[in-house]
């Protein structure tokens, strides 16, 4: 059972991040995770009242409030639009409504949690975090970087010319993913983000450019994905290489071997839906 | 008929859907003393030590009770909610020094409330003789390793019990000579199946609280489906007189024989007893996933005869059932695995049955719907699917030459007769609501995507014969309504209104005219509680009795009021009438005068057993399409067809079988309890998951009725055949859509894909 | 600590321990309607409304509905039977556990989505789980519910 000894809703950033430098307190995003935990925490630190609940879109991105919850991503028009529904169907199928009506985006990402589906999905695109100390940060690199006791205030998404495509596999339908990729093509790269490995999401980047490790012949079907040309064969190509470059490992939900079969079965589906022939029949 | 086969509400419809307190937390006094379970960590041990002194001094801490506090040599029993003498072991004690799964309880905690009861649970320190223990119910029988060791171990019933040996129960039993058979055979089968301890998973957890009544003795109000049974355990476990133990259900928060288990009673009752305070115990989700009373693992092996015009010839079955730590339901499920799945196949020549159940160090086992029916048809009902595809014939039509008919002797089945069975004509209408000719056995729909079509057949009991009793109590009230009273127990299935509706039928009054009241030891008849499937057909044919009986008084006593005799008037409904004067009195000035200056009590009560358990049948197809690169299986529709005899209410009948359906497709599909060192892993709704609405496809649900004599009004039971038959028929839709019979259940994507990836290799 | 909030359209205070939730004190604030299925936030029993979005009171902590609105069954009584009678007209309603908050979170699907499609349905209820009904019931009583809101005849 979650216990706490004092609840302080933060006028600032600066009194939130100062509590939150104490072990002992805890700062809460939609508390569905905290709450299921057995901490006995002193402080708990809300940032309801800092007016960070609130997805803006300008010309040249998207900000979005770490108190911003999952429903406001899924039902966010601009942000749809631009992903053409991708951000939708990465959020969609998690718990219920009411369950996405309290879980924000900044919990989402700040715990990069393995089974994430929102820090799947935000890999593939062109993704920074604010920091109310670090600055903003690159999302691949935030991942990769030590927990600590900062506060992630914003998620900003630059616009590009981008496609996007959102699979995942479930064992049930609002389950967590056994896999999860999200796929985005512009300009002259494929960023696959592979999540739920069951290890937090990985991001890859292919490109139709010799630049990437892959092989002359995926970087030769990604080109062809990425001018909306793409073949089953070549999807399977990248499949292929994905699979083969990311780690997966098992748990409750499935083993590694499933896990490296259904990389590969979802990156093509991806990498079809963002760049197939057909793509424009959907 | 007015109000039997009416779609009618129900009765606490309104209530429920407003929200209403009506069950046992919105109930209990504020002034609950909370309890709670310290658990055992480890699947075998001995309680070496035990210190409790820092627990008792945590603020508001009102009782700690360990092994210590009860008779460690005295006499042990059953949580089954069983006739007495119970066919299950007497094999547990309230605290036990020796506990034998993970989450055995080893102290009770009571105090003031949450937070210090956690604390003091934290504070209690015990030291374990940690032993080996039996986790693979394969190599339980027999095993140097013992579960119940102990010299106080009792079994009441001859049920081929043997603590000395690990077993619950064994039995064998047949007809014909099986083996001779088997050998004239142009084919024989020879499968074995494996299915999981799967949870009941009721939206309502365990839940319980009791308080010392104006008497002094021990009034417990329990979410429970066995009012009259829980009386008994208490008294035992406590070891008090039963005159001192009162039960009461409130409204139930789903059953579906979870809580035909008193899995949580004795632990407030005994705190209670002790403390002569109240108290109040609420088993969070984990513990009714860890340490409750799921469904038994089986393992079946089927060995089926048959020519090669598809006729079957002989069934030979054995069951071997895991009853983890305690035998709750033990002796009895493992029965139906058998005597209600080879019954199906009434013109074989031949049958044999042998079971053994088999104790281990995992959570203890009891009843959920079907009740080892499920087990043994899944097994059965895929054999014959098995056959129908090395036969190359199809499923239908080998079912139509194969299917008990009504008038058969069942000699697999009690040696009953088949009295009433449209199975035939469930398995013609399931055919044609699934479309079955136009889609059996599958289509490929592009992108690896190919859809299937399969079935199975169902048959369960009424009741258990000779055994359960229901009783029915009616009287009639100021200004004519009645109450009837009962001690069957409503769980959200219906059953107080389909009684009413039994009641109004022969009163021939609105069903609006009969409240009523159950259940509760103090005040209703007797009723074996409602399992079994036995309540619209037991405690259904008592009410018709009781009502019957009524109407008599009734008559009696308007006769008297209409200074005639009691032959020359009819009742109907509203009036007494005189039919040589056609004078008449009214049902209101009947029951005025019932209450002044009368000797003629308006009261009935009925008591019923039958002596047989005409079975209800159904047949069941799925089409259902499965990605074969992912593995993902989506149902796309279920369609069955139900032979519960008459339907009492036809929307109640409807909404069992489609919850039912639901149930069997989380069996199949995603339910699964995998251990880890005797530990579950699905312990909580994130990891054990039941089918969403998004996880269903859609559901269609017809009657194909035949009239059973033996029930009220030609009913036969629906609580439990439901949920049989998505099991073997969304094994075979698996098999025709991937060429892969899977023989262990769930069958998840990722074994369809591994399989078939073997397959390809 | 003190909060105040409008509880069912009232305006209450109340002094609670801070890591008090939700569903424990709204059920303390004498609406019982609300009910705890499991502790990993699945099952969608404990469905409140806050500020007039569905959420899972199980989650939340009592302090964090300071200021804010707070609406659960007992404060939605005539919608709450207007709706149920299509559920009862089913049988759907079963045992009744999971009935509060599948309500709830119907009736926040209507107000958003006054027309919903059969799978708009399924999706957005999603997150209630019911163990007896096997869903079908309820929809067909949500489908003829709807009908009977765009004037259509009553099933």
């Amino acid at each position: 059972m979650f216990t706490c000894k004092e609840y302080r809703k933060v006028k600032t950033l600066e009194e939130a991040w100062e509590l939150n430098q104490k072990r002992s307190n805890q700062l809460i995003g939609g508390m569905l995770w905290v709450k299921m935990g057995q901490r006995s925490v002193q402080t708990v630190i809300d940032l309801s009242d800092l007016g960070l609940d609130q997805i803006e879109e300008t010309e040249e991105e998207f900000s979005i409030g770490c108190m911003a919850t999952l429903r406001q991503l899924e039902l966010h028009e601009g942000l749809n639009v631009y992903t053409q529904g991708a951000v939708r169907e990465s959020v969609r199928h998690i718990v219920g409504v009411q369950f996405r009506n309290l879980a924000t985006v900044g919990g989402s990402i700040f715990g990069r949690f393995g089974f994430s589906d929102v820090l799947t999905m935000f890999l593939a695109m062109d993704t920074y975090v604010e920091l109310y100390k670090g600055g903003v940060v690159p999302l691949a690199r935030f991942v990769e970087m030590k927990r600590d006791r900062d506060i992630l205030v914003r998620v900003i998404v630059k616009k590009g010319n981008g496609r996007f495509a959102y699979q995942s596999m479930r064992n049930t339908k609002t389950d967590f993913p056994v896999l999860a990729v999200a796929v985005s093509a512009a300009g002259d790269r494929l960023r696959i983000s592979v999540g739920a490995r069951p290890a937090r999401a990985m991001l890859l980047t292919v490109s139709s450019e010799k630049i990437c490790d892959a092989a002359a012949e995926v970087c030769r079907a990604a080109g062809q994905i990425l001018s909306g040309e793409g073949t089953e064969d070549d999807a399977v190509l990248i499949g292929a290489y994905v699979s083969q470059s990311v780690p997966t490992g098992s748990n409750l939900r499935g083993s590694a071997q499933y896990r490296s079969h259904l990389v590969q079965v979802l990156v093509k589906r991806a990498c079809l839906e963002t760049g197939g022939k057909a793509a424009e029949q959907r | 008929m007015k109000t039997v086969n009416q779609p009618l509400r129900k009765k606490d419809a309104m209530q429920l859907l407003t929200g209403q307190p009506v069950y046992v937390n919105d109930l209990a006094p504020d002034n609950c003393l909370i309890v709670k379970l310290l658990r055992s960590p480890h699947p075998n041990a001995i309680i070496e030590e035990i210190k409790t002194d820092t627990a008792k001094k945590v603020p508001g801490i009102e009782a700690v009770f360990t092994w210590e506090d009860v008779p460690q040599d005295g006499p042990r029993f059953t949580l089954a909610g069983q006739t007495y003498p119970e066919p299950s072991p007497q094999d547990r004690l309230v605290l036990d020094r020796h506990v034998r799964f993970i989450g055995d309880p080893v102290a009770i905690v009571a105090g003031r409330d949450e937070k210090c009861v956690n604390r003091a649970l934290r504070m209690i320190k015990v030291k374990y003789q940690v032993l080996e223990p039996v986790l693979d119910f394969r190599t339980a029988k027999d095993n140097p390793v013992l579960v119940h060791p102990e010299d106080n171990w009792e079994a009441l019933c001859p049920v081929g019990a043997d603590n000395k040996r690990n077993l619950c129960a064994h039995d064998e039993c047949g007809n014909g000579d099986v083996e001779a058979v088997l050998g004239d055979c142009d084919i024989v089968l020879d499968r074995t199946y494996h299915t999981k301890a799967v949870q009941q998973t009721m939206m309502e957890t365990f839940r319980t609280f009791c308080t010392i009544d104006t008497y002094g003795r021990l009034h417990v109000v329990s979410s429970t489906q066995i009012v009259f049974h829980c009386r008994r355990i208490i008294a035992k476990a406590l070891g008090i007189p039963k005159s001192k133990v009162r039960v009461e259900k409130t409204r139930v928060g789903g059953g579906f024989g979870a809580k035909q288990t008193a899995v949580i009673e004795i632990y407030p009752a005994f705190v209670t007893w002790k403390t002569k305070k109240p108290s109040k115990l609420i088993f969070s989700r984990k513990e009714t996933q860890t340490a409750s009373s799921p469904r038994h693992e089986m393992e079946v092996r089927v060995r089926l005869g048959a020519m090669n015009d598809g006729r079957i010839r002989a069934i030979d079955m054995y069951t071997l059932s895991n009853t983890g730590a305690y035998g709750e339901h033990g002796p009895t499920t493992v029965g139906l695995s058998g005597h209600k799945s080879i019954p199906l196949y009434g013109k074989a020549e031949a049958f044999r049955f042998i079971s053994d159940v088999v104790y281990t160090n995992e959570m203890s086992a009891g009843a959920y719907r079907g009740y080892g029916a499920t087990q043994g048809l899944y097994a059965v009902e895929t054999t014959v699917n098995e056959l129908a595809d090395i036969l190359h014939m199809n499923p239908v039509a080998l079912r139509e030459q194969n299917i008990v008919k009504e008038g058969d002797f069942m000699p697999a089945y009690y040696g009953e007769t088949n009295t009433s069975c449209a199975l035939d004509r469930c398995i013609a209408r399931v055919k044609e609501m699934i479309g079955w000719d136009e889609k059996y056995p599958c289509r490929d729909m592009g992108n690896g995507k190919v859809r299937a079509v399969g079935m199975g057949l169902a048959m369960q009991g009424s009741c258990i014969s000779g055994v359960d009793v229901g009783s029915a109590s009616l009287k009639m009230n100021d200004e004519g309504f009645y109450t009837l009273r009962i001690g069957a127990a409503d769980m959200g299935t219906g059953c107080d209104t389909i009684l009413a509706q039994i009641a109004a039928e022969v009163l021939e009054c609105d069903y609006d005219d009969i409240t009523v009241f159950g259940a509760d030891t103090d005040a209703s008849p007797y009723d074996s509680g409602s399992y079994a499937s036995s309540t619209t057909f037991v405690t259904g044919k008592a009410t018709e009795r009781a009502a019957l009986r009524l109407r008599e008084q009734i008559c009696a006593l308007g006769a008297q009021l209409l200074s005639c005799e009691e032959d020359q008037v009819v009742f109907d409904g509203e009036y007494v009438i005189c039919e040589a004067t056609g004078k008449k009195v009214s049902r209101m000035d009947i029951a005025t005068a019932s209450m002044c200056g009368n000797e003629i009590a308006l009261e009935a009560v009925e008591t019923h057993s039958s002596p047989t358990s005409p079975p209800p049948f159904m047949a069941g197809a799925v089409e259902l399409e499965v990605d074969l690169e992912t593995g993902g299986v989506e149902v796309i529709q279920y369609a069955a067809a139900v032979d519960c005899g008459t339907p009492i209410n036809p929307n109640l009948g409807r909404i069992q079988a489609e919850g039912g359906i639901v149930q069997g497709i989380g069996m199949v599909l995603s339910e699964d309890i995998t251990y880890k060192g005797g530990k579950v892993l699905e312990n909580s709704l994130m990891q054990y998951k039941i089918p969403t609405r998004l996880d269903m496809g859609r559901i269609h649900v017809e009657f194909e009725s035949s009239y059973e004599h033996q029930g009220p009004f030609g009913a036969k039971s629906i609580g439990e055949v439901v949920i049989n038959t998505p099991l073997p028929a969304i094994t075979a839709a698996i098999h025709n859509a991937t060429g892969i019979w899977f023989r262990e259940l769930p069958i998840t994507p990722e074994q369809i894909v591994m399989r078939r990836m073997e397959q390809n290799a | 600590m003190n909060i105040s909030m409008i509880l069912n359209g009232k305006k209450i205070q109340a002094d609670i321990d801070p890591d008090m939730l939700l569903i424990d004190f709204v059920r303390s604030q004498n609406c019982p309607s609300v009910k705890r299925g499991c502790e990993t936030a699945n099952c969608g029993l404990c469905t409140v409304f806050l500020d007039d979005r569905p959420v899972l009171s199980c989650s939340v902590l009592a302090a964090r509905a300071d200021g804010r609105k707070v609406t659960t069954l007992e404060g939605l009584q005539e919608e709450a039977y207007e709706f149920g009678q299509f559920i009862a007209d089913q049988g759907a309603e079963q045992c009744g556990f999971c009935n509060p908050g599948f309500v709830m979170n119907a009736i926040a699907l209507f107000r958003e989505n006054p027309d919903p499609g059969v799978e708009e349905i399924k999706e957005y209820l999603s997150g209630n789980l019911c163990r007896c009904s096997g869903y079908e019931g309820q929809l067909r009583g949500i489908l003829a519910f709807l009908e009977w809101k765009k004037g259509g005849k009553q099933s």
